[in-house]
């Protein structure tokens, strides 16, 4: 963990070599959500609500899903940009050297330029927070770090599964989209607006359900949720990242028997 | 120190073939080429050696490099550095080692190379005693000391390749692998890599595993030399096995006054003539050179001789083939 | 003009090599539209009033976006412009004898051509036999259909030309990334890729008719569903042209007064 800091350090003072650059990039990196979610507006502008969704409570659920997804891009975009690490015979480099390989691809990239990303997403979280009627208490608010918390191990857990696949082939890598802005997008809206399969799916094998509606359905005293199945419903979100550090492992193996 | 049993090691390489058919054919099932990388590898290798690796491209060398740095893992065959087995102590046994891929960087682009250095100290755990009088060491004797402070990105090839070797040493392994640590420098620079190669094995004792093209390298470095060829091996030994060998071979360069026909000197080979100037290649074995110079004089007024071994170079290059590779 | 032609050509076989990027591409494609589709459809079903685009019309916007996306997309990134731009190795392409902007046309237009081909179809085939309701339909009517074919075109000459804008605001900056995200970003957004035009309120369409972004993407794909009706589609074109021949002329300009300056600078 110490070592983790120590290449953020050295990543940001690459990084502020670049200053304009970096600033440019950052307010970049603001209005990419923020046009999301001025389009979000403006349909609720029209429509008024999404299956008895109110604006407000989207908006709560878009601030979570962004903040995660900020967070984790900042932090485990190594794994993200992990192909050309592997193409470029880099990771070769990464393994002659005496620690484990996951804090190393992490810290082989940092984007901090995502910060404008966070400071939008906060933006909105805060603003959501506000307008909502709903009566907060401490549980709640500690669900809410948990929903965020919980976004960010999927998410990263999602980065290193796609990174994974760069072991056996470094083609077709944009499949993974779907799972990372795809769940994004997905995830800005509660689970319940799609169809059962869709919901299905991103609440058993990918667990974005447990991040954006359980535990969302609590905080705004919706439905019949219960204070301890919200709670715990982030953990098993949290869990998702098991089963992919155990595929990373795989492929790492196989990355030194074939040596592609 | 290095102790290598019949390592084999095969790659399946897929097939491509053209056009849109076979393209979406090869998205079910593929075709591979085993492709034998390594075939029964042996050698071993003392403390405080300097051995170099060479052979032609594709030949297996940088796969040997990967399997005793722990990258690859081998089909069958043991491999014992040190007492670990590289690929299955990994993260122990990188301890020990230092890894110059001389094509590849190490270094962060964009900031001084100070800060890359203190990332590897970290990154090593090498404590921060062991770490001031290795950073005193290096930057002594590969002149560091003004480009420690620069961005990578503003420094020569030269300067980089040594900061690089300085890097891969801060953490005082006793076994250094250098893949081409000479390409593309010009010859200051590879005069001082080689210095220093030389420096570090005598006064620390650090045993060197060298890959290179550079016969020049070799020459001025290794003791021994291991040949691999289509993944075998096809020669281990000393240098001056290679020269006994190959080396009875000369050239003569004789400068005589104008004389019009070029000059015939039985057994000998014409490889160059002009009205002032003949060089010839003799094979000592069967000819004596005096005996040509005496010869000679009879026939020109000589003005300058030179004799000649046969460059490493060209050794190597009989060597291949010899095998064919 | 051969020239023009061969970089073309060479542009298009290298992008028809990557077969497998477009299979997944595809995948990826048609999750996004059953997505954009659902939540559309969410929004239709409890809809107070009448929406000024049908979810039919809406359904066949959607899947055209998908199936088009190389011909929209204003950010469509050639990492090997911009390396050329900012490393300095533009000296290599201004010793060639043909007119750089024509060259780089060429290039990006066979870029956005041969990935469009690998993708459009595909996805275009299984749109159209996909169960209610995400069922692609029909052209409204074959008129609209020829108009829409080159509305698109055009549109795809359109968008070209402004990303040649692009290209040549990163001589001035040598940055490369932050301004043309934003660049892209707000293009996107006014071309009806975030949310399609007729959904947008009055005073954001009033702003969105008067800029270029929207005759890409937006028009053609409402003269296909007939959301616009003929003559109304007709007049458009012509619009297109005019917005087309006006944004060469100034990339063109634009592309001379900074190399001139380049040159001066010694490169």
């Amino acid at each position: 963990m110490v070592l983790f800091w120590k290449y953020v350090a050295i990543l940001f003072k690459s990084q502020m070599q670049y200053r304009t650059s970096f600033w440019l990039l950052t307010l970049g990196q603001f209005l990419v959500p923020f046009s999301a979610f001025a389009g979000l507006y403006f349909m609720f502008e029209r429509f008024g609500q999404i299956r008895g969704w109110a604006f407000d409570e989207v908006a709560l659920c878009f601030a979570v899903i962004h903040m995660a997804f900020a967070v984790s891009e900042c932090f485990a975009r190594g794994f993200d940009s992990f192909s050309t690490l592997v193409a470029g015979g880099d990771f070769d480099r990464l393994l002659v050297r005496p620690r484990g390989t996951i804090v190393q691809v992490l810290g082989s990239k940092f984007e901090f330029s995502r910060i404008g990303r966070l400071v939008q997403s906060t933006l909105v979280l805060a603003w959501a927070v506000s307008r909502l009627s709903a009566e907060w208490s401490v549980l709640k608010a500690l669900v809410l770090v948990l929903m965020i918390v919980s976004g960010v191990f999927i998410f990263s857990g999602i980065f290193m599964l796609a990174a994974t696949m760069c072991f056996w082939t470094i083609q077709g890598l944009e499949i993974a989209n779907i799972f990372t802005d795809g769940g994004r997008e997905m995830a800005q809206y509660p689970l319940n607006i799609y169809k059962k399969w869709v919901t299905r799916f991103f609440t058993f094998v990918i667990p974005f359900g447990c991040v954006n509606y359980i535990p969302l359905l609590y905080i705004l005293d919706k439905g019949n949720g219960n204070g301890l199945m919200s709670l715990l419903s982030p953990l098993a979100g949290i869990a998702f990242i098991i089963p992919c550090l155990l595929v990373w492992r795989l492929g790492v193996r196989h990355y030194r028997s074939t040596g592609s | 120190m290095i102790t290598i049993q019949g390592l084999n090691k095969t790659f399946h390489v897929a097939k491509r073939n053209a056009g849109v058919g076979q393209a979406f054919k090869s998205l079910f099932r593929r075709e591979y080429t085993a492709v034998e990388a390594l075939q029964d590898i042996s050698f071993s290798i003392r403390p405080g050696e300097i051995v170099g690796y060479i052979g032609p491209n594709g030949a297996g060398k940088s796969t040997t490099i990967k399997v005793m740095s722990g990258i690859l893992v081998p089909d069958s065959g043991t491999c014992s550095i040190m007492g670990y087995t590289p690929w299955k102590d990994r993260t122990q046994y990188v301890k020990n080692i230092g890894v110059v891929f001389g094509q590849r960087s190490q270094l962060w682009w964009d900031v001084p190379v100070l800060d890359s250095f203190e990332l590897l100290r970290d990154i090593y755990k090498v404590p921060e005693r062991e770490y001031r009088d290795n950073l005193e060491l290096l930057t002594e004797t590969l002149e560091l000391k003004e480009i420690i402070q620069m961005p990578v990105r503003q420094l020569s090839l030269g300067q980089r390749m040594r900061c690089e070797i300085a890097a891969s040493l801060l953490h005082s392994p006793s076994l250094l692998f250098l893949d081409e640590p000479t390409i593309g420098l010009d010859a200051v620079s590879k005069i001082a890599v080689r210095r220093f190669i030389r420096t570090i094995n005598e006064e620390k004792g650090v045993t060197v595993i060298l890959t290179t093209h550079d016969m020049n390298d070799i020459e001025a470095l290794a003791q021994r030399i291991i040949l691999i060829g289509k993944g075998r091996l096809l020669f281990d030994g000393g240098i001056d096995r290679i020269r006994s060998r190959f080396g009875t071979h000369k050239t003569l360069t004789v400068v005589y006054r104008h004389h019009a026909q070029p000059l015939k000197v039985p057994g000998a080979e014409l490889l160059s003539w002009s009205p002032e100037r003949a060089v010839w290649r003799i094979d000592t074995a069967s000819l004596n050179i005096s005996e040509v110079l005496l010869q000679l004089s009879g026939r020109v007024e000589l003005l300058d001789v030179e004799i000649e071994s046969q460059p490493i170079e060209e050794m190597i290059v009989q060597l291949y083939k010899e095998h064919q590779i | 003009m051969r020239a023009y032609l061969s970089v073309f050509k060479l542009r298009l076989n290298l992008g028809m090599q990557y077969r497998t990027a477009a299979v997944a591409g595809c995948a990826t494609q048609f999750f996004w539209g059953f997505l954009i589709i659902m939540v559309f459809e969410a929004f239709y079903s409890h809809a107070s009033g009448t929406p000024p685009i049908s979810l039919k019309q809406l359904i066949s916007y959607v899947w055209l976006q998908q199936a088009f996306l190389a011909f929209i997309m204003l950010w469509f990134r050639d990492n090997e412009l911009f390396q050329l731009i900012t490393s300095g190795n533009i000296a290599y392409e201004l010793c060639r004898p043909s007119g750089l902007y024509g060259l780089w046309f060429a290039k990006l237009l066979a870029q956005r051509l041969s990935s469009a081909i690998l993708r459009s179809l595909p996805i275009l085939a299984v749109a159209l036999f996909l169960p209610e309701p995400y069922r692609m339909p029909l052209p409204h009517d074959w008129l609209a259909f020829l108009l829409f074919g080159a509305a698109l075109l055009i549109g795809l000459l359109m968008i070209v030309s402004l990303s040649m804008l692009m290209y040549i605001s990163v001589f001035v900056t040598l940055s490369p990334s932050g301004s043309l995200l934003m660049f892209g970003v707000l293009g996107e957004f006014l071309a009806g890729m975030i949310i399609p035009v007729p959904l947008m309120p009055d005073w954001l369409q009033q702003i969105v008719y008067v800029l270029p972004f929207r005759w890409t993407a937006d028009f053609p794909f409402r003269v296909y569903s007939g959301h616009i009706p003929l003559q109304e589609a007709v007049a458009g074109i012509g619009i297109q042209l005019l917005w087309l021949m006006g944004l060469l002329w100034l990339g063109k300009s634009a592309m001379t007064k900074v190399l001139r300056k380049v040159v001066v600078q010694g490169g």
